[in-house]
C-alpha cells in the first residue's frame, strides 16, 4: 500500500549532503526544463506571429535603453582610455582598444544585463502571473503544449534580439568613444579610425555576437523557468522574478567567462578559437 | 480500455457499468499519490457514469483538487488507475494525453481567463487552436453562439478584468464547452460567490448537462450548490471517499464524518 512505502521511504541522505541538495535538483529541473523548450522549438505548430510579438517587445522596445547605455559606456571609456594610454603616449591605440574591448566583451555583456532587467523580469513576472492564475493550466486543458504557445517564442526571440541589440549597442558606443576622443580630447580622427581597421577583425565581432546569442537565449530560458514554476500567489510571483533577475545575472558572468576562455585559447583555434 | 495510452474509445457498451445507471465515462480505480511525503489520494474507488453530473464534496484539503487533476491528465498516479471514456490516462505521454484532452473540458475556480486577450479572444482561442479550418467568420458566430448558451450577449470585446466574478465563470465555461466536449470538469465552481450568482452558475452547469448531454463532475465544498445539481455525490475526506450515491442516499448517511459534514448545512437550513 502507498501509505507503507511512505512510512518506510528512502533513506534519508547524510547532512553534508543536504546543502548541495537543493542546488543539484534545481540544475536538474532547469536541464530538463532546456531540454524539453528546446524541442519544442522543432514541434509544430510554428507560431511566427507570438515569435514577432516577442521580438517587438525585446528587440525594439528595447532599442531605447540599450542605446542610451551605449552611448555613455562608449563615451567613459573612451575617457578612461585616453587617460590611460596618455600616460605612456599612446592615444593612437585608443580607438582599437575601444573597439575591441565593445566587440568582445562590453556590447554582449551589457545588452544581456539590459536583456535580464527589462526582458527577464517581464518574462517571469508575466509567466509567473499565469501559473499562479491558472492560466498555464488553462491552456494546458484545453490541449495546447504550454512550451510551445508561451515559452518557445520568448526563448527563440531573446536569442534573435540579443545579437541585434549587441550590434546596435556596439555602434552606438562606438559613436559615443569618437565624440569624445576625437572632439573632447582632440584625437586625430584618423588615427582613431585607421587603427580600427587595423587592429580589429570580423572574428572579433562575431564571437562578441556570438556570446550574446548564448547568453540572451539561457537568461531568458532561465526567467521562463522562475516563472513557469512560480508557486504561492502575488509572493511566489515576486521570488520567481528576483530569482530570474539573480539567476540571470549569474549565468551571464559564467557564460562569459567559459565563452571567452574557449573562444579565446580553445582547441580549434589558439588564436581565436571560436571567434 | 487501452492499457497502451491509444486514442481509440471504447464504445460505451463496453465500459464499466455502474449498477444499473449508465456506463461509468470516468472510473478511478484504487489511486493512491503523495506529495513530498504526505498521502494525499488513499486508494479512491469511483465510477462516474456517462450524461451525468457527479459531485465530489469534501472539505479544504480532503484531495479532491488532486483527484480531478488526475482525471484531466495534469498529476500522475503513484498507483492506480483513471480511465476516462475508455483510456487509461495515467500511462499517457505527454502527445496523447493533448488529443485526449480535446474531448473534455475544465472550468476553473478562478475562471483562469487569459487576462491579456479579450472575452471573444479567449473563447475562441481553443476554435484557433485546434480548427484551424474556421475561417474568423465562423469562429466569430461559434463565439458569439458559445456565449448565448451561457447567457451572456454582446460582452466579445470586454476584457476578463471588466466583468463580474460569475460572469467570468460563465466566460470559463463558454471557453470549456466551445468544441462540444464529452466531459467537463468544474473546480469550486461557486466558491467566493454571492447566493444569486451561485444560483445562476448552478443554473448554468444544470443547462449545458440538459443541452449539450456531457459528462460533468463538480468540485465542491458548496452542500447546497451539490444537492442543487448533482445526480451523484461522492463525498471524499482525507484522501478517502466515504459516501457514495444519489444526493437521496447521501442525505440518509448514518457514516459520521459525512453526517457531521452535511449536518453544517443541513443543520441549519
Amino acid at each position: 500500500m502507498a501509505e507503507q512505502q511512505v512510512a518506510e521511504g528512502p533513506k534519508k541522505p547524510p547532512a553534508w549532503l543536504k546543502t548541495l541538495t537543493r542546488p543539484v535538483e534545481l540544475l536538474g529541473e532547469l536541464s530538463m526544463f532546456t531540454g524539453s523548450s528546446t524541442a519544442a522549438i522543432f514541434t509544430r505548430p510554428y507560431r511566427f506571429g507570438l515569435l514577432f510579438g516577442q521580438l517587438e517587445f525585446m528587440a525594439y522596445g528595447s532599442m531605447f535603453v540599450v542605446g542610451l547605455t551605449g552611448l555613455f559606456t562608449g563615451m567613459v571609456l573612451a575617457l578612461q582610455t585616453v587617460y590611460a594610454f596618455g600616460l605612456f603616449n599612446a592615444q593612437s591605440l585608443v580607438g582599437a582598444t575601444v573597439e575591441l574591448s565593445l566587440a568582445r566583451e562590453l556590447a554582449p555583456i551589457f545588452t544581456c544585463i539590459v536583456i535580464v532587467a527589462r526582458v527577464g523580469s517581464a518574462v517571469a513576472t508575466e509567466l509567473g502571473t499565469m501559473r499562479v492564475t491558472e492560466q498555464i493550466d488553462a491552456i494546458e486543458t484545453m490541449a495546447v503544449d504550454p512550451l510551445n504557445y508561451l515559452v518557445v517564442p520568448r526563448i527563440v526571440a531573446a536569442a534573435i534580439a540579443a545579437p541585434i541589440l549587441t550590434m546596435l549597442f556596439n555602434a552606438i558606443a562606438l559613436f559615443g568613444a569618437y565624440m569624445i576622443a576625437v572632439w573632447a580630447k582632440d584625437l586625430s580622427p584618423g588615427t582613431f579610425l585607421n587603427r580600427i581597421q587595423a587592429l580589429v577583425q570580423v572574428k572579433d565581432l562575431t564571437s562578441g555576437l556570438g556570446k550574446s546569442v548564448v547568453i540572451g537565449f539561457v537568461v531568458t530560458v532561465i526567467a521562463c523557468y522562475r516563472g513557469y514554476r512560480a508557486e504561492g500567489g502575488a509572493r511566489g510571483v515576486g521570488i520567481a522574478t528576483t530569482q530570474a533577475v539573480v539567476g540571470g545575472l549569474i549565468a551571464i558572468f559564467f557564460i562569459d567567462y567559459i565563452y571567452t576562455a574557449v573562444s579565446l585559447y580553445g582547441p580549434q583555434d589558439s588564436t581565436g578559437g571560436l571567434g | 480500455m487501452s492499457e497502451s495510452g491509444g486514442q481509440q474509445s471504447t464504445p460505451s457498451s463496453q465500459r464499466p457499468k455502474t449498477g444499473g445507471l449508465n456506463p461509468a465515462m470516468i472510473d478511478v480505480q484504487n489511486l493512491y499519490k503523495s506529495f513530498n511525503g504526505f498521502a494525499v489520494l488513499k486508494g479512491i474507488n469511483l465510477k462516474m457514469p456517462e450524461g451525468t453530473t457527479t459531485v465530489v464534496l469534501g472539505g479544504s484539503g480532503s484531495g479532491k483538487t488532486v483527484l480531478m487533476k488526475h482525471i484531466m491528465g495534469l498529476f500522475k498516479p503513484d498507483q492506480g488507475q483513471v480511465i476516462v471514456d475508455g483510456q487509461d490516462v495515467s500511462t499517457m505521454a505527454r502527445h496523447e494525453l493533448s488529443v485526449f484532452r480535446e474531448r473534455m473540458g475544465m472550468v476553473f475556480q478562478s475562471a483562469a481567463l487569459f487576462d491579456s486577450m479579450t472575452v471573444g479572444d479567449n473563447v475562441a482561442f481553443p476554435l484557433r487552436e485546434h480548427n484551424k479550418n474556421l475561417s474568423e467568420k465562423d469562429i466569430a458566430e461559434k463565439v458569439k453562439a458559445t456565449l448565448a448558451v451561457v447567457d451572456l450577449h454582446d460582452v466579445e470585446k470586454k476584457f476578463p478584468a471588466e466583468l463580474s466574478g460569475g460572469m467570468r465563470k460563465r466566460v470559463g465555461l463558454a471557453r470549456a464547452i466551445i468544441r462540444d466536449p464529452k466531459i467537463v470538469l468544474y473546480d469550486e465552481p461557486t466558491t467566493g460567490l454571492d447566493p444569486l450568482t451561485t444560483e445562476s452558475v448552478d443554473e448554468m452547469i444544470l443547462n449545458a448537462r440538459e443541452r449539450l448531454h456531457v459528462t460533468s463532475v463538480v468540485i465542491s465544498h458548496d452542500i447546497g450548490s451539490a444537492f442543487h445539481i448533482a445526480d451523484r455525490i461522492a463525498v471524499i475526506n482525507e484522501g478517502r471517499i466515504v459516501e457514495e450515491g444519489t444526493p437521496q442516499d447521501v442525505r440518509k448517511t448514518q457514516e459520521p464524518l459525512t453526517k457531521q459534514f452535511l449536518a453544517t448545512w443541513f443543520g441549519r437550513a
